[in-house]
This record gives C-alpha cells, sequence and structure tokens, in this order.
C-alpha cells in the first residue's frame, strides 16, 4: 500500500475518480457533496481535465452522456433532489448503453428536504429512479476508505458492462473525515470502446449511439439484451460482507454508515450475551440475495436498520421469502439512528 | 462527362423519412454539402434532437448521436470537452431548442461552446401533430391554439438569434430562409461560414433556418412555401446578427 492521509470523504471521492482515470467531470452545485466539485475545479486543470459548473442537474448528466459517447471516463455527482434531475439522463445513458460514474451523497427528502444524512433513495437508486426497464449497478461504501476502492471499481464495472454505475453514500460519509490509504497503483482495467463516436478519422461506418427505435421487435430486442447484461452482473459482481452471522440470534440488515453503527451494537449485545450478526450489502444492486437465502434458514430473526422509512427491508423481505420473521428499525428527517435504539429494537424482537 | 450534380459524400444514400414538401432535406442536404467541402466528415460528430429529425443520425455519414428533448447543446458540450480536435454539430427544431431546451441553449452559447448548431424554425410543433411552439405567429392556429396564439394567453414568439445576440460567447449568428433559390444559397454560406468559426475556435455558432411544415400547417408545399414569405419573413428578420465579418 502507498500514502495514507486524512481526508473527507467526499474529497476521496474525487481523488479516486482522477485515480480511476477519469478526467471529464460535469456537475452541478447541492450539499453535501459539492466537495466532489471544489476538489475537481482545483485538480482537473493541472493534469489536462475537464471540470465544467453546469446550469443545472439536467444540463450536467447530458454532458456526461456527451462525454460517455467519446468513450472517455466521466462522472458526475449530486445530492438526492439533485439525483432527481438527474433520472432523465439515467435513463438515456441505460438506454444507450454508456459507462457512467454517478454519485449520490444522499440527504434527508421529500422535496428539499433536509441537508443531513438520509438513506431514502434507496428506491431511487436500486429500482430504477427514471422511465422504462434499466438497472444501474448501486455500489454503497461504509468508510472512506471503502470510498476510495469502490470509486475506482465502479469506473472498471461501468466500462465493462457498459452501464450507468452508482456510488451510493450518505452525508455522514461524504462530511466525514478518516484515514485512507491510496495504493501506489491502482486497478485500471482498460475495454475496448469501438462504438465510441470519436470521428469516424473515414476509416470505417458512422456509429450512432441512441436509445430510439420505433419498431417494436427491435426495441424489445434490445431490452432482452439489457436484461441479459443484468442477468450476468447479477451472477457474477454481487459484493457483501457477512460480519459475524454464525450461530448468530439474529441478524441485522444495513448498508454504509449505518452498518458501521451496527457492528457497534453487535458488540454491546455480545456483552450482554446476545449474539447479533450482519449483513452489508455492499453492491445494493445486485443484491446479495444469497446471503440471506442461506442465514434464513439458521438465524431466529432479521432487522433491518436505514436511515429512512423502511426501503432495502422489501429486499430483504424478498430475500428472505417468509422463513424468518423480518423487522425494520429507522430513523428519517436527518436522524442518525443510535446504537441504544438499535439494540433496544433487538432485544424487543428476541423478548430479552 | 463532368459531373456537375451528385449526391454529397457526407449524405448517406438511404429514403429520408421526411413528408412531401418539408424543407429538412434541403438542410440536411446543405449540412452535407459544407461537411464535405470543408473535408470534415471522418472529424465530426453530429447530435440529433428529439422532434422530426430524432433519427437523423441515419442520414449522415459522420458520427451521431441521438439527445433526450432539448438537451443537444449540453451533449454536444460534453463530446466537444472530450474531442477538443472535433467538429461537433446539433441538428435542433424550435420546440426542442426554444422550449424544453432553452436553458441548454443559453448556457452553451454563454459559455462560448466551440459548437455549431442548426436551428430549424418552422413555427410549430411536427412530430408530435401540429401544437404551438415558442416560434409560433400571433393568430396562428395550432392544434393547441385551435382559435390562434393570443399573446395575453400564449405569449409572443421568442426571438432566438435576437435573444442569444446579447450573449458575449456567441460568436456566428444567422437567420436564413428556404423559400427559394437564392435564400437557400445563402442558407448553406451561413451554415459554412458557422462550421468555420467552429474550426476556428471562435466560440458558439448558430444558423436559424426558417422552414415550412405543409402537413401540419395544412398547406400543400407550394402554399407553404408562400405563407413562410408572407407571414413567417416579417416576424423573423432575415440576415446576419453576429459575426458576420469575423476571420475564419
Amino acid at each position: 500500500m502507498g500514502e495514507k492521509l486524512l481526508m473527507k470523504g467526499n474529497e476521496v471521492i474525487a481523488e479516486a475518480a482522477i485515480r480511476a482515470g477519469c478526467r471529464h467531470y460535469f456537475g452541478y452545485p447541492i450539499t453535501p457533496q459539492t466537495e466532489v466539485a471544489h476538489y475537481m475545479a482545483k485538480r482537473m486543470p493541472k493534469i489536462g481535465g475537464v471540470f465544467l459548473q453546469a446550469e443545472s442537474e439536467v444540463a450536467a448528466i447530458n454532458m456526461v452522456y456527451g462525454a460517455a459517447c467519446t468513450g472517455v471516463r466521466v462522472m458526475t455527482s449530486s445530492s438526492s433532489p439533485g439525483i432527481s434531475l438527474k433520472q432523465e439522463g439515467i435513463s438515456y445513458i441505460a438506454g444507450a448503453e454508456l459507462p457512467a460514474v454517478i454519485v449520490n451523497i444522499m440527504r434527508a427528502g421529500p422535496g428539499l428536504g433536509g441537508i443531513l444524512p438520509a438513506q431514502g433513495d434507496y428506491f431511487q437508486a436500486v429500482k430504477g429512479g427514471g422511465h422504462g426497464d434499466f438497472k444501474m449497478l448501486v455500489l454503497a461504501p461504509c468508510s472512506v476508505q471503502e470510498l476510495y476502492e469502490l470509486t475506482v471499481e465502479a469506473f472498471n464495472l461501468a466500462d465493462k458492462y457498459r452501464i450507468g454505475t452508482m456510488i451510493l453514500g450518505d452525508g455522514t460519509l461524504g462530511q466525514m473525515m478518516e484515514a485512507v490509504e491510496f495504493k501506489d497503483e491502482e486497478n485500471i482495467v482498460h475495454y475496448e470502446k469501438n462504438w465510441a463516436t470519436n470521428g469516424t478519422n473515414m476509416e470505417r461506418d458512422h456509429n450512432i449511439i441512441t436509445s430510439i427505435d420505433t419498431n417494436p421487435e427491435i426495441l424489445e430486442s434490445w431490452n432482452l439484451r439489457l436484461q441479459d447484461k443484468y442477468k450476468q452482473i447479477t451472477e457474477n459482481e454481487v459484493r457483501v460482507e457477512e460480519y459475524n452471522c454464525d450461530g448468530a440470534d439474529l441478524i441485522v440488515a444495513a448498508y454504509g454508515s449505518v452498518a458501521r453503527i451496527v457492528k457497534n451494537v453487535i458488540k454491546m449485545a455480545q456483552k450482554e450475551g446476545i449474539k447479533v450478526g450482519l449483513i452489508r450489502p455492499i453492491t445494493l444492486w445486485p443484491f446479495p440475495v444469497n446471503s440471506f437465502e442461506k442465514y434464513a434458514e439458521v438465524t431466529k430473526a432479521f432487522l433491518t436498520v436505514e436511515m429512512s422509512a423502511g426501503q432495502m427491508v422489501e429486499d430483504v423481505r424478498l430475500a428472505v421469502n417468509g422463513k424468518a420473521p423480518v423487522s425494520f428499525y429507522g430513523r428519517t428527517g436527518g436522524i442518525i439512528p443510535t446504537q441504544q435504539e438499535i439494540l433496544d429494537k433487538i432485544k424487543s424482537i428476541l423478548n430479552r | 462527362m463532368a459531373t456537375v450534380f451528385k449526391k454529397p459524400h457526407a449524405l448517406r444514400d438511404v429514403p429520408l423519412h421526411y413528408c412531401p414538401g418539408c424543407t429538412h432535406g434541403i438542410v440536411h442536404r446543405l449540412i452535407s454539402e459544407v461537411i464535405d467541402e470543408l473535408g470534415i466528415e471522418g472529424s465530426t460528430i453530429g447530435v440529433s434532437p428529439v422532434g422530426c429529425t430524432y433519427n437523423n443520425y441515419l442520414y449522415f455519414n459522420c458520427d451521431m448521436v441521438q439527445a433526450s428533448h432539448g438537451r443537444a447543446p449540453a451533449v454536444a458540450t460534453g463530446i466537444r470537452r472530450a474531442l477538443p480536435d472535433k467538429t461537433v454539430f446539433t441538428y435542433q427544431g424550435d420546440g426542442d431548442l426554444a422550449a424544453i431546451g432553452t436553458a441548454e441553449i443559453v448556457h452553451a452559447a454563454t459559455r462560448g461552446e466551440k459548437i455549431t448548431t442548426i436551428f430549424v424554425n418552422n413555427a410549430i410543433y411536427g412530430m408530435t401533430s401540429g401544437q404551438m411552439a415558442p416560434t409560433t405567429l400571433l393568430n396562428q392556429v395550432t392544434t393547441t391554439t385551435p382559435y390562434g396564439r393570443k399573446a395575453d394567453l400564449h405569449g409572443f414568439p421568442i426571438h432566438v438569434c435576437e435573444m442569444l445576440a446579447t450573449l458575449e460567447g456567441t460568436a456566428f449568428i444567422e437567420r436564413v430562409s428556404l423559400h427559394d433559390i437564392k435564400n437557400i444559397n445563402n442558407a448553406k454560406k451561413a451554415i459554412k461560414k458557422a462550421f468555420e468559426v467552429q474550426l476556428a475556435g471562435k466560440g458558439f455558432s448558430i444558423v436559424e433556418i426558417l422552414s415550412t411544415c405543409p402537413s401540419n400547417w395544412g398547406l400543400n408545399p407550394l402554399e407553404a412555401m408562400k405563407w413562410l414569405q408572407e407571414n413567417m419573413l416579417p416576424v423573423y428578420q432575415l440576415g446576419n446578427f453576429k459575426g458576420k465579418d469575423l476571420e475564419v
């Protein structure tokens, strides 16, 4: 490993993108992710890259679409209300099968909501917030170190599958400072992009990037191709952390910063003689269904904890498929659940 | 035997899907002739809009990208910033550019993006069957102004060239028309200059082209040409608004 630095989460996202070979960033200011743009604005001109502050979130995602068409690695970042505005472009990116990295540092909603951390955009991220049958690959880091590693990986995955890849964090992660250890050299995987619209140079037929066809048979064949790709991703790209699950009386499902709180709860519970495990989905889509299926046979109960009114819990219930009870505990409005609240909930479920 | 007329290389040899008498075909040909003359087919990327020309990516031999409604200038910005040595143009109608895409065109223009916009103004929404466009004339009947466009209810026609000419980032702005041979020749000159301005790195260039929509105007092609002359020319003044004497 290389350099170890104390850095803010948002800045690490930007640095990681640059290390992954991203030289094009288009964005619009919104709290609590704006430091990504600040960092890009400072660094990009010095390394021959492009930082452009767009007139709107809508324009920013369409600039991403345009740059992605040329085959370069490109990123945008925003927070919840801004991501809502980007949904049109995200759907087009899916339809045109373009690789792009989109960062959502979630804040409380709905509407203008508040600038404090939340996880209320889970449905939007994993169920397709825009129109049509599409998926994004959604990565959920839980530390500044993981923000770095998963951002680099997001670019590889986006290129590999020609898919919009989202880093789904929350205001806690974006704003916190933590030690991060950068590698001396990144694992940048290069993919041939012979589909890119970067000029024919009179040496090949023209390339076309589009998401429309008015012939229903052709459009359905495109949809089937997308679904086939999603199937491959589901089979090959699931990432999950299973922590303390073997022999657990109860398993908590949590992602991102909430999962870290749960790890402390596990220690508190241990002192009281309660064995609690954690399943932490790192890919929210594809969802780690197998982990839940496996433990549904042996654990007494599941508890999903989120900074939302209950969104991921629906996927947990689908995965557990009635084999064990699934409870939910969540806080909204920008409130982070405390360790004690979560422990009390666990005890009430187990009648302890 | 000397060849005096042929299809431009930049225009693909495929049938166009436009209605009889529609002027989009002329615009396609003019752009293609200019691309040929400047020798830039291999280094040009075009951006198609949403509207009647949504799939005109099928008609040009250069690389083509389809954009969502109104966002072509933002998409072109992304392409041009990623490929600073290439030529990028957008092809947009009046609903796409002057209604849903107003923010994108204004900001691409004010940033001085080195792109060229071909803006086709036929005073109506063609693709969705004849609704009021931002450029629809006062008293013009459309499917959403069945009693005519009234200033107090629907506002006034928007003058895109005049508006964009106020922005410092714009380098070349001209409004042309396609109602006769002389004007078609002028249109080609303006399109060529607009591309040359981009090639010279001078900034944003746009050509607004007054065009006909016989199908949605409810006129035959000849009547439509006459309607353009009698009704659009008095409202949309032809000529150069910026960059006439720019050295390119």
